[in-house]
């Protein structure tokens, strides 16, 4: 369907502004339509919402009650904890946590691979050659053992030192790709048109070049936020997060180390990972229909059913 | 054979670098973190003469300037002097590692070798089949994907173990009650097959998306491909070109994405371990994180870090045995 515009816009190179600008609205409506992405934009709306303006509703998260491993009711809409703290009240604001943990170090983390990686394959050279090996490098070393390891020393577990360091493991992925993506940009004409027109490299970079990975620089920010919140959820779950910081990994270790398995308090321990997995979906999917739009090999139907692409060669 | 040699060089300067952030991490710590750990120490037990040089040589703070507090650090290291645990003083932290090694490896080994063909047998069929019943599992494939390991392992033990249904025991890597000798007799190794069950089922089911989907991927994108298209002309039989064609091209970036990957299984598995109180590495290194045992911790570190390493090389170098265009390419 979406292949249509391309073949008449490649086809009558006369007339294409119209054409493409219809192709590209009919190909937006098309993109909104697909379940995947409303599903996705849902999901993650839905927990922006609670974790923004849940905590005015909600009762003090830390506040006692005296219903101790309460099950789910009218008025604890999740039960209680094993000190009678509201489960729900509490995962409302480890919800506004987590979310700032991922968000943070997700943009941080894309800042830095933004910086190194088009940087880098912009300057090219024996800058590019370093900058890309140390990437390589970062990007081998297994992140957790190595938190780990930097929190056990440093014990500073405080929600900015979390998002600098979770940024400061993370980006070497996201510095690859745009690497790759820099270098093959960089020998197109409308660069070096710009460049041989005596444009200053900075512009050519913020003009030029970053527009044109928008699309992989907006998939590698999702990706870095399911990490950013899968990782702080795991070292916080085995006790290395800060104490007082609710976040749902936080949770997760509270709910642990106070039995609320063999206490068969489901009600406490299965919210928190359900958020990080529902979240995590949300986004992924969100990547996933972004996906199908920019990258139209995945677009492309195979040979085999040509009824369809007839059906579009009629229609051009 | 210059392949080779590229690949060789950059996984010593990787584990190089591994090396040198373990010797400035303990340097991140006001004051005198030896003075500390020695008096933590002595509490456990007598300590043995020469544990202050080894330890302060192991931490990198040593005598002498940097570099040769650097150097003492890195023939310690080589000469597997790794210090002593704290925790389970005097043990040295190489025989601590030793005795919890193998356990890690055979489950997450296992596990991941199982994880990688499933997944990848899924996502060719899944790509395919582009457009069928198959492509509907997909979305539940994110949301397995992005279930942290820890939590899955939470509900495995729930389910299974403790709660629900008492089929599987809860934790350990063996049954440590009854009088088992360890070893290879099949009484143990009964048992550690029981218990191995939940943890590997744990890793399968979180990392198997990972692989479909990569794989699904450059399936359907390897499909719109010219030669595919050709072979298809050519009349061969469906079969031998969704294997011969299309997998065999496919399969190569998810072969090149293990190193990713890698790190995320082992992370994942160390707060797995954690969960089930499995012997391995992974859970020996939280318990070091909470008795400050830094030296373990360390280790422990270098020891992953190694590991995960030496994996990549194998499949980086295995890669160029796959694909002969990596060997070409500089």
């Amino acid at each position: 369907m979406t292949a249509a515009g391309v073949v008449t816009a490649s086809a009558d190179p006369g007339a294409p502004l119209p054409e493409a600008a219809e192709g590209v609205t009919r190909r937006l409506r098309e993109i909104l339509r697909s379940p995947r992405l409303v599903v996705g934009l849902c999901i993650v709306g839905f927990f922006v919402l609670l974790g923004g303006i849940g905590p005015f509703f909600v009762q003090d998260p830390n506040g006692i009650t005296g219903v101790i491993y309460g099950h789910p009711s009218a008025a604890h809409w999740l039960g209680t904890t094993s000190i009678g703290q509201d489960v729900f009240a509490q995962l409302v604001y480890s919800t506004r946590a987590s979310l700032e943990i991922g968000a943070g170090a997700g943009l941080l983390a894309t800042l830095i691979s933004i910086g190194i990686g088009i940087g880098g394959g912009y300057a090219g050279g024996i800058i590019d050659e370093s900058l890309s090996v140390v990437s390589n490098v970062v990007l081998v070393i297994p992140t957790l053992p190595l938190v780990i390891v930097i929190l056990a020393y440093t014990k500073s577990n405080s929600l900015t030192a979390m998002i600098v360091i979770i940024a400061l493991v993370s980006w070497a992925a996201s510095a690859r790709v745009l690497r790759a993506q820099t270098l093959s940009v960089r020998n197109r004409e409308y660069v070096l048109a710009a460049r041989a027109s005596g444009e200053r490299d900075w512009r050519i970079v913020l003009v030029e070049i970053l527009p044109n990975e928008l699309p992989i620089i907006v998939s590698n920010l999702i990706f870095s936020m399911i990490f950013a919140i899968l990782t702080q959820a795991t070292f916080a779950f085995i006790g290395l997060g800060d104490p007082t910081l609710l976040t749902w990994g936080n949770m997760l270790n509270i709910a642990y180390n106070a039995e609320a398995l063999s206490s068969g308090a489901w009600w406490w321990f299965i919210p928190p990972g359900l958020c990080i997995a529902l979240l995590g979906m949300g986004l992924a999917l969100i990547n996933f229909s972004l996906d199908g739009l920019l990258n139209p090999r995945l677009r492309v139907y195979r040979a085999r059913k040509p009824r369809g692409s007839r059906r579009q060669a009629a229609q051009a | 054979m210059r392949y080779v040699l590229r690949k060789l060089g950059f996984y010593l300067l990787a584990a190089w670098v591994a090396l040198t952030v373990n010797f400035f991490l303990p340097q991140l710590i006001p004051g005198n973190p030896v003075d500390d750990l020695l008096t933590k120490m002595s509490q456990a037990g007598p300590v043995p003469v020469g544990e202050q040089q080894v330890l302060t040589r192991l931490l990198g703070l040593g005598s002498g300037n940097i570099f040769q507090r650097y150097w003492q650090y890195v023939d310690g290291v080589a000469h597997l002097r790794l210090g002593l645990s704290i925790s389970n003083f005097p043990t040295p932290v190489s025989a601590e590692i030793g005795s919890a090694i193998y356990w890690t490896l055979v489950l997450v080994g296992t596990a991941t070798v199982i994880s990688f063909v499933l997944g990848i047998a899924l996502g060719t069929l899944a790509g395919w089949k582009r457009g069928s019943r198959l492509e509907a599992i997909i979305p539940s494939t994110t949301l397995l994907t992005a279930m942290p390991y820890f939590w899955l392992a939470l509900i495995l033990v729930f389910v299974f173990a403790t709660n629900v249904w008492h089929i599987f025991p809860a934790g350990q890597g063996y049954n440590t009650n009854s009088f088992i000798n360890v070893g290879w007799n099949f009484t143990f190794i009964g048992s550690a097959i029981q218990h191995a069950i939940l943890p590997a089922l744990t890793i399968v089911i979180s990392s198997v998306g990972g692989w479909l989907l990569g794989m699904r991927n450059m399936m359907v994108s390897t499909l719109s491909d010219d030669y595919v298209v050709a072979a298809e002309a050519k009349g061969l039989r469906p079969r031998r070109i969704m294997i011969g064609y299309a997998a065999r091209n496919a399969v190569l970036p998810s072969i090149s994405g293990f190193a990713i990957s890698l790190g995320f299984v082992v992370s994942g598995a160390i707060a797995m371990e954690y969960v089930f109180s499995y012997p391995g590495i992974g859970f020996q290194l939280v318990t070091a994180v909470g008795n400050d045992d830094f030296p373990l911790m360390q280790g422990i570190f270098l020891v992953i870090t190694f590991a995960v390493l030496g994996a990549n090389l194998i499949v980086d170098l295995l890669h160029g045995f796959v694909d002969p265009r990596t060997r070409l390419s500089r």
